[in-house]
């Protein structure tokens, strides 16, 4: 009906109708917005829009680049060379950047030191960037300053007392950067400072003892990978000792079977406390600690007499072990040039018999190797003379903590509290900052700028990735400005390489090419110098009379070891590494006596029985393997400032160190074991220790291997004989993905745990979880012992989704949150997933995980956040990858298999229109083996290395007698023992 | 009619219909006493400390509980169970009785079908409140959502969602279709006039007539059909709940069975701790005789020898399989850390109710009180030791690890006991305790005054 049209039928509609309820004199505003309209309108729209906003959480804070930089694609990551360093673990690695934040470290796979995987503890330092505790401001007197004053009163001040004549000390860890050290050098000269390096563990005694046979202050390059026979004493070289993720890589080469032409090596550990390395060990002798240098020495005379070299004699370690001792001698002396004998103690009298044996069997020049040798360790008992004798005018103690772990604690506080000037570098609170008049806050290693030379003639760059969080300054760029140099600290750097370098070179003709392209590559391998080796067989002679006139040890002997975590207290400032399970132990979060179980039976202790040793009172673990008069404490725990109060964990045990012959010595005998009364739960993740007779770890030795590869894992092909179901099983079209796990190359490190930990922001759930079995890994490493506890073998197992295609929980879920994707995965949908925990009861591996709180911070429910480590605050966060949900409380999670990464790839193969290539693509797992033990690949492509390794006869699938069909294969372990 | 001299009978006392009304309705219409007070104050405390402890759950998480990686279900789930098996006895009075037409049941289904519909809702939290995210609770609902997903009809979980709906729903039809012929004599009785219209709503306007009766009759019929495959299903699909799975002592096609009958068996014993108290507390001796209690006594003789054989064919069966993990967990079960699980289980299960073959014993009413408290402190053991014993030494030894509830669990427990208290008395001063209608339909054959009255007309009874 148009509106000129107007029909009409009575009168009346003409009349405009009057509401009666209007007061008289106020006529009717007609509006097709009426105020009922506009009401209704309006409370619909609040509600609408109160409803739709408390829908979604509003984004924050994100605002688009105006300009995007180049380099940046938002949601795709990019990745830089750079290098890690930290005491004994150098690692060449790809910092992975997300929209400019560092995230993830991976495997640069061209570093000629490190072409395979990384440490834990490289995994983990993605979080030390990401500290709330870090300092934030320069601080005098925990004061906030700004540098200029800073700057200003601390040169006057060095001016003053060099004029004055008084010594200035800068103290560094051992510094393997050249330029720095040309820099410290200058500043040195500038103010007539004195340069100490430090080393909390040092290895002096190493060097000492190559000076005195060969000649040469240098510690050799080890090469395991070319050891048919490897004896250790007391050496920790998979996990701790010198350079772990090398030595691992090279192990892991000579414990590959892949072919029956494959040779195994043989190695002999003997030793005290179980240690990573001893438990990896074919044949592990238990020791006393005491007994070490009579066991060399040994050793030595039994070769010498072989070889007509000149024995002493020295007394004999004890009679239950030399039987054993000449097995080691006989393997030895069959592998002569191929073999590789190593000490773990710090004694240059030891080191001097070890030199003598090698030298006997013609491994130098062999296995032992003085081209490039290490930088590291150059600390020595003589670093703080200086600070303890001679009061210092001025001390600058740049990233080391002397104050907590020397033992002369009292002494160096007393010193610095006395000095003038007390000046300290550091990223983040410690023992000895806290004691200093000015705190320097430094970025860490992912915000800087620097070179390293670990190796001589290996050279490194190291990139900064992320933007200085904070007003820190990098501790060159001080050193820089306090000798008024206006030039940039980057520009020294290249300025160097420019002078020393690009000479030594001839790929590049310009040197900002040259620059750009090493940078690129993250290292430069320059050609290896030639050293002479000097020999002094005296030197032998006069190490066997020490030895003889040892004093013989009284009472208990406490060994101080390093976790492979934790350090020498670097670790507990990071709750990925505090949360991860020791190796051996299983035991998370805390620092304990390891006392053998003859001792706790006769002692009457239990695990967790506090006991009294000497000063020390901390709580006891009874240790299957561990020695009868040797109790091993691991140091690097009692860390107390800096640290949130939950993660103050543990005893520090530093203290008990002690100098003999001017060389720092990790084993103190004399002590007695009292009973407090006391007890302290700890969080073992693992409380049972023997499999109960279950093929769960399938093992044979070598010999059997070479008759028979399946040996050991006979049920295998009966298992597979029986496989048969009445359902339809799963068809793959595309991918099927599996992984296959060589239990004979696992060393147990816990690398995977702490890469899987950072790919996929698993939370930290603190102590009191992990005591009550809420601990979140994704993976773990199974332990178990295997024949008397007085010394048993050890076999591990890295336990993960297996990812079945008949899987237990899959059918269980009332959702359906967790179902099998077309290739072969087992996927969790967090969002629909309600917590029923049915899947994770009814998983025969028990690798599901369950959020018990809100860990996170990313649960709907306010205030009932449950995150001791403090890691769900702004800052903290930034570690998150962004490809990975963070699960909210009440979810169950487990291992995807790294989905995101298989996406990736997919996706950039796609791109690219390729076919995925095999081994292109890694879980972070994988990525992070030092070993080489996890594949990764398509079981559909018969060709990929995980297929090949699926159809080894030592293959099989763990618990394969329920038909879960797992796609997670194990190959067995095979030990060489006869 | 002709009643067996021996039949004891079911009504003692001189009881005319007028006697029955009056002493069954007794409760409902007087002033409830300090006794009940004081009970109904206890309850609800616990019964709130209860809810306060589910919502500090919801609040905090499942990580307020003592369940862990390796042992994911605990009390919770153990509690369920449990709450569930209690719920059986009274839908098996009333239906599978009915239909096998045992008249004593008429002095006790209606109490025991209450003790049943507040058992299963006990037993119905605690599905609900283990669940991780409560608040997504509903997507176990298969209801059509824009996102076009489904529920998993693998799951055995979700058969319970609709066992233990479709049991509470039916045993509430049925409990409440027994009543409305009673809430019809209550209206009648009632003098104040807002009871009275409570009670004619309640009641649907009941006249009694001949159409009303024959309709209520057979609506019972229908309902007894249905209810009684009921309590066989529901037990036998939580059962499933560990049949299906892969766990070892979990992993049984004896369930069912052994479920239902446990089931039965538990709910027998919680109806006569009840029932001993009960008819004492209200004045019901007359109608809860002692014969009710032997025959009752003498069904749980029956279950109570079933579970025993279970217990006993699974430890063989354990063996006979040759399966090494099925072994471990019961000898785990019999000699682990929850050993002592296990034996109170056994005693209290196994053992105790064998006492009951004497008949002194079977017809001595503290002792019943007694041996029913024992049994549903072993019923609910033994499904502690079914949960918590078979997760928590599976596999593969690594993850072995100890269970321990917590306080919330502890107090949530407690909770669901005030919870069934507070609404049992309720029930007792609302509704009548006894069948009205029921008893005095079975009063002409059963009831002492009637069958002596019958009985003289055939023949003199010497005095």
């Amino acid at each position: 009906m148009s509106e000129e049209n107007k029909y009409w039928h009575i009168l009346e509609e003409f009349e405009p109708i009057k509401d009666e309820r209007l007061p008289k004199g106020r006529e009717e505003v007609t509006s097709p917005t009426s105020r009922r309209n506009f009401l209704k309108v309006l409370g619909l729209g609040t509600a609408s829009a109160a409803f739709i906003a408390s829908c979604k959480r509003p984004a924050e804070k994100a605002i688009p680049y105006f300009i995007k930089p180049e380099e940046i694609t938002p949601g795709k990551a990019a990745y830089y060379a750079s290098s890690y360093f930290n005491q004994n673990e150098f690692c060449n690695v790809l910092v992975k950047v997300r929209d400019n934040r560092p995230i993830k470290l991976e495997t640069n796979p061209k570093s000629v030191v490190t072409p395979k995987g990384t440490s834990g503890r490289v995994q983990a330092s993605v979080l030390d960037v990401y500290n709330v505790n870090r300092y934030q401001h320069p601080q005098k007197s925990g004061e906030t300053i700004d540098w200029e004053t800073a700057d200003g009163e601390i040169v006057s001040q060095l001016r003053q007392l060099a004029n004055e004549g008084q010594p200035v000390l800068l103290l560094t860890p051992t510094i393997i950067s050249p330029t720095t050290k040309k820099l410290i050098g200058n500043f040195a000269e500038t103010f007539g400072a004195e340069w100490q390096q430090y080393d909390a563990i040092p290895m002096d005694g190493f060097r000492e003892a190559n000076q005195r046979t060969f000649g040469v202050n240098a510690l050799p390059e080890y090469r395991f990978d070319k050891a048919d026979c490897i004896v250790s004493v007391g050496c920790d070289f998979l996990g701790t000792w010198l350079s772990p993720v090398e030595f691992s890589g090279q192990y892991a080469k000579r414990r590959d079977l892949h072919n029956s032409d494959s040779q195994l090596n043989k190695h002999f550990q003997i030793e005290a406390g179980m240690s990573l390395t001893g438990s990896n060990a074919d044949v592990r002798i238990r020791a006393e600690r005491s007994d070490y240098g009579r066991i060399l020495a040994y050793l030595y005379n039994q070769l010498a007499a072989k070889k007509g070299a000149p024995a002493i004699a020295v007394p004999t370690p004890p009679q239950e072990i030399t039987p054993k001792l000449d097995e080691v001698l006989d393997d030895l002396t069959a592998n002569e040039g191929k073999s590789l004998v190593v000490c773990g103690d710090n004694n240059p009298d030891y080191q001097v018999i070890v030199n003598g044996i090698n030298q006997l069997l013609g491994n130098i020049e062999n296995t032992i190797q003085f081209e490039r040798t290490y930088n590291h360790f150059r600390g020595s008992e003589k670093s703080l003379e200086t600070l303890l004798s001679s009061s210092p005018g001025a001390v600058i103690i740049w990233d080391v903590n002397p104050v907590y772990n020397h033992p002369e604690s009292e002494k160096i506080k007393a010193a610095i509290e006395k000095a003038p000037l007390s000046v300290a570098i550091s990223a983040l609170p410690d023992e000895t900052t806290e004691l200093c008049q000015y705190v320097l806050p430094s970025p860490g290693y992912l915000e800087c700028w620097d070179d390293a030379e670990y190796k001589t003639g290996v050279v490194s760059i190291l990139q900064p990735t992320l933007h200085k969080l904070f007003d820190a300054r990098q501790a060159q760029e001080s050193l820089l400005a306090w000798m008024g140099n206006e030039s940039s600290w980057l520009d020294t750097i290249k300025n160097n390489w420019a002078s020393t370098y690009f000479p030594q070179q001839n790929e590049q003709s310009d040197t900002e090419r040259f620059w750009v392209e090493t940078l690129k590559k993250g290292e430069l391998v320059l050609d290896a110098p030639s050293v002479t080796i000097a020999s002094n067989p005296d030197e032998i002679g006069n190490s066997l009379n020490n030895i003889n006139t040892e004093n013989q040890a009284e009472g208990f002997t406490i060994e101080l070891v390093e976790n492979v975590n934790i350090g020498t207290g670097h670790g507990p400032l990071n709750p990925w590494l505090q949360e991860v399970p020791d190796p051996v132990t299983r035991i998370a979060w805390d620092n304990y006596a390891s006392i053998s179980p003859a001792v706790a039976r006769q002692e009457g202790i239990k695990n967790g029985d506090v006991i009294q040793l000497g000063n020390l009172t901390i709580p006891a673990f009874v240790q299957p393997g561990q020695a009868d008069k040797t109790i091993s404490i691991a140091v690097g725990y009692g860390r107390v400032n800096g640290i949130p109060e939950e993660l103050i964990t543990g005893v520090n045990a530093f203290p008990l160190a002690k100098a003999e012959n001017g060389f720092r010595q990790f084993a103190v005998s004399g002590f007695s074991i009292t009973k407090t009364g006391g007890f302290e739960q700890m969080a073992l993740v693992q409380g049972h220790q023997s499999m109960e007779g279950r093929p769960i770890v399938r093992e044979s030795t070598y010999d059997k291997w070479k008759e028979d590869p399946a040996s050991g894992n006979e049920m295998h092909e009966e298992i597979k004989h029986h496989h048969t179901t009445l359902y339809k099983e799963h068809e793959y079209k595309g991918h099927k993905w599996g992984m296959a796990i060589d239990l004979n190359k696992c060393t147990g490190c816990s690398a995977c745990v702490l890469a899987c930990n950072t790919e996929n922001n698993i939370p930290v759930v603190g102590k009191k979880e992990v005591r009550r079995a809420h601990e979140m890994h994704w993976i773990r490493i199974d332990r178990y012992y295997n024949g008397d506890e007085e010394n048993p073998e050890v076999v591990r197992q890295p336990v993960m989704c297996q990812h079945c295609d008949n899987a237990p929980c899959e059918n269980v879920c009332p959702v359906a949150a967790t179902n099998h994707s077309s290739e072969g995965l087992n996927q969790m949908a967090y969002n629909r997933c309600i917590g029923t925990r049915y899947c994770n009861n009814n998983c025969p591996y028990k690798v599901r995980r369950f959020n018990w709180m809100d860990y996170t911070g990313a649960d709907a429910i306010p205030n009932n956040r449950y995150d001791p480590a403090n890691l769900t605050m702004d800052l903290s966060r930034m570690r998150h990858n962004p490809d990975v949900t963070v699960r909210a409380k009440g979810v169950i999670e487990k291992c995807s298999f790294c989905v995101q990464r298989i996406q990736e790839k997919k996706l950039t193969a796609k791109n690219e229109g390729r076919q995925l290539e095999d081994g292109e693509l890694q879980p972070a797992c994988q990525q992070a083996c030092p070993s080489d033990a996890i594949v990764f690949g398509d079981m559909n492509d018969p060709n990929s290395k995980v297929s090949k390794m699926m159809k080894d006869p030592r293959n099989y699938h763990l618990l394969e007698e329920l038909h879960t069909l797992p796609s997670v294969g194990y190959l067995s372990k095979i030990r060489n023992k006869s | 009619m002709q009643v067996s001299q021996v039949r004891e009978p079911l009504i003692n006392g001189e009881k005319s219909y007028e006697n029955i009304t009056a002493d069954v309705m007794a409760p409902v219409r007087a002033k409830p006493g300090k006794l009940w007070f004081f009970g109904f104050g206890i309850s609800a405390l616990v019964m709130l400390g209860g809810f306060a402890a589910i919502a500090y759950t919801i609040w905090f998480g499942i990580g307020t509980w003592g369940v862990n990686r390796t042992i994911g279900w605990g009390w919770g789930i153990t509690n369920f169970v449990w709450w569930v098996g209690i719920g059986h006895a009274g839908t098996f009075i009333s239906a599978i009785l009915l239909l096998f037409r045992q008249k004593w049941r008429t002095s006790i289904n209606r109490a025991a079908e209450a003790m049943t519909i507040f058992a299963v809702m006990c037993a119905g939290l605690f599905p609900l409140i283990h669940m991780g995210r409560l608040p997504l609770g509903f997507f176990i609902l298969p209801y059509p959502n824009t996102r076009e997903l489904w529920v998993n009809f693998n799951s055995p979980l979700l058969w319970d969602v609709f066992a233990i709906t479709a049991y509470l729903l039916v045993s509430l039809l049925f409990w409440y279709m027994g009543l409305i012929p009673d809430l019809g004599t209550i209206r009648d009785r009632m003098k104040t006039l807002w009871k009275k219209k409570v009670y004619n709503f309640l009641s649907f306007g009941w006249k009694g007539s001949a159409r009303h009766w024959h309709r209520h009759e057979s609506m019972s019929l229908v309902l007894a059909g249905l209810a009684a495959p009921l309590v066989l299903s529901v037990h036998t699909i939580v059962s499933f709940d560990f049949a299906t799975s892969v766990i070892p002592g979990w992993h049984t096609t004896i369930f069912p069975p052994y479920f239902v009958s446990g089931a039965v068996f538990s709910g027998f014993a919680m109806v006569l701790t009840l029932m001993i108290v009960t008819r004492r507390a209200l004045n019901l001796q007359e109608y809860i005789t002692v014969g009710h209690v032997e025959s009752m006594n003498k069904v749980i003789i029956a279950t109570g020898s079933i579970v025993g054989i279970a217990y006993i064919t699974e430890l063989f069966m354990a063996w006979y399989s040759g399966v090494e993990y099925e072994r471990y967990a019961f000898i785990n079960r019999a000699m682990g850390p929850y050993a002592w699980a296990y034996w109170i289980m056994m005693t209290c299960n196994v053992i105790s109710p064998q006492l009951l073959w004497i008949k002194k014993l079977r017809r001595n009413l503290t002792f019943t009180f007694i041996l029913s408290i024992f049994i549903n402190i072993g019923m609910w053991f033994e499904r502690f030791v079914i949960v918590v014993t078979s997760l928590h030494r599976d596999y593969l030894p690594s993850s072995w690890s100890m269970y321990k509830p917590t306080w919330v669990e502890v107090a949530i427990f407690m909770g669901t006991f005030g919870l069934f208290f507070t609404l049992f008395f309720l029930f007792i001063r609302v509704f009548p305790v006894i069948a009205l209608a029921e008893v005095k339909s079975v009063a002409k054959s059963s009831a002492r005054k009637f069958i002596r009255k019958s009985s003289k007309n055939q023949k003199p009874e010497k005095e």
